[in-house]
């Protein structure tokens, strides 16, 4: 079923309306709900009863709200920015806060990659593998300044994350602090919630490879 | 460390597989003739010298002959270190391999392999050890280049974009 997308200012107003009716108000412009008077509710006005009552929402917003804020990362370190992945647990940035504490031990359970670290030329396949493991829908951070653009070990043994993977995320810093990569999965939660898949099949020209294709 | 009349002592027993000695801040290096490695470290095992604490390789670019390979022992009774050391050229890197006797040499030997190609004879599985099997070339060595991708910043893009044009 197609839905037509409600504007922000409806649903503000249907909110104000339902509220007013609990308090057992008269609502501005219109007769005094019929519950109120003892007598049978019309079908007119039980639809305007109901539609003031209830909350209305599109089923993708409220997916991605429930989506972005239980991000399930894979426990997953590289090298030394992994310190400060463990730090972002930990009591003091305390991510579980956001509840992306879960950390899974398996790619099958995980929906976010935090790259924590150097990736070598020889450990390049086995990231993409993990990533190609993942469930849909995923999403990757790149954290530090070596899996974005090398930092220090700009040399012949490395390789910059972005030219296996797709990564939503770059998290600046070596190492980041572990309230730079809260930022940084802070933003990643608003990416979800703004557009849920951020169009990373059409930018990364992976059309066609979704696990449950659309039309089957 | 043995002291430097030690070393030359040292150097006396081992004859003629014993090229120079080096006497540098207490700590005794002594050169030895590449393919008798095997015969001198055996000679010094059954001196004391038991532990073999590290191989590892070294490319002299652009001396001659330019690869080097450092075997350091360690006597733990007492507490007495010694460096052994031998220099291959580039064109015929062949070293005869101490895997059997010290095992601890088999993935420091691979090493040396991988990063200066550095072959091993006798060595039951000279494969590369930290590298990708596929990698052409060996890193390390000072001729190689030092590789890397360019990034692109934000504060020299309009050098790039110039560049371009």
């Amino acid at each position: 079923m197609k839905r037509e997308p409600i504007a922000p200012g409806v649903l503000r107003v249907h909110d104000l309306n339902a509220r007013q009716l609990l308090r057992g108000g008269i609502l501005e412009g219109a007769n005094q709900p019929a519950e109120l008077k003892g007598a049978d509710v019309e079908s007119a006005e039980l639809e305007r009863y109901v539609g003031e009552r209830v909350l209305t929402t599109t089923l993708e917003k409220t997916v991605a709200w429930a989506r972005s804020n239980s991000f399930f990362p894979l426990a997953f370190g590289l090298a030394c920015c992994a310190m400060e992945q463990f730090q972002a647990a930990g009591p003091r940035m305390d991510i579980a806060r956001f509840g992306f504490e879960a950390f899974r031990a398996s790619p099958r359970q995980a929906d976010l990659i935090i790259l924590a670290g150097r990736v070598s030329i020889k450990m390049a396949p086995i990231i993409r593998r993990l990533y190609d493991q993942m469930l849909e829908p995923k999403w990757a951070i790149s954290m530090g300044a070596c899996c974005s653009s090398m930092g220090v070990f700009n040399n012949y043994a490395l390789v910059p994350s972005d030219k296996f993977m797709p990564i939503d995320v770059h998290v600046p810093g070596c190492p980041p602090r572990p309230e730079g990569l809260m930022h940084g999965i802070l933003k990643l939660r608003k990416m979800v919630q703004d557009d849920p898949d951020m169009g990373w099949r059409e930018r990364y020209g992976a059309v066609g490879t979704e696990e449950a294709p659309s039309g089957a | 460390m043995p002291d430097a009349t030690g070393l030359e002592l040292l150097a006396a027993e081992l004859g003629d597989a014993a090229l120079e000695t080096v006497y540098f801040r207490e700590q005794a290096t002594l050169v030895v003739d590449p393919p008798q490695i095997r015969s001198v470290l055996q000679a010094l095992r059954a001196k004391g010298y038991s532990f073999l604490a590290s191989v590892h390789g070294v490319d002299y670019y652009p001396e001659e002959p330019r690869l080097g390979v450092l075997y350091e022992l360690l006597d733990m009774s007492k507490l007495d270190r010694l460096t052994i050391k031998l220099r291959v050229p580039i064109d015929a890197p062949r070293v005869e391999s101490v895997t059997t006797d010290w095992p601890t040499a088999d993935h420091q030997e691979r090493e040396v392999y991988d990063m200066f190609g550095v072959v091993f004879e006798g060595h039951r599985d000279l494969r590369r050890i930290l590298m990708p099997e596929d990698y052409e070339g060996h890193p390390q060595r000072r001729d190689f280049p030092v590789g890397g991708e360019p990034v692109l910043f934000t504060r020299d893009e309009a050098k790039w974009l110039e560049r371009r044009e």
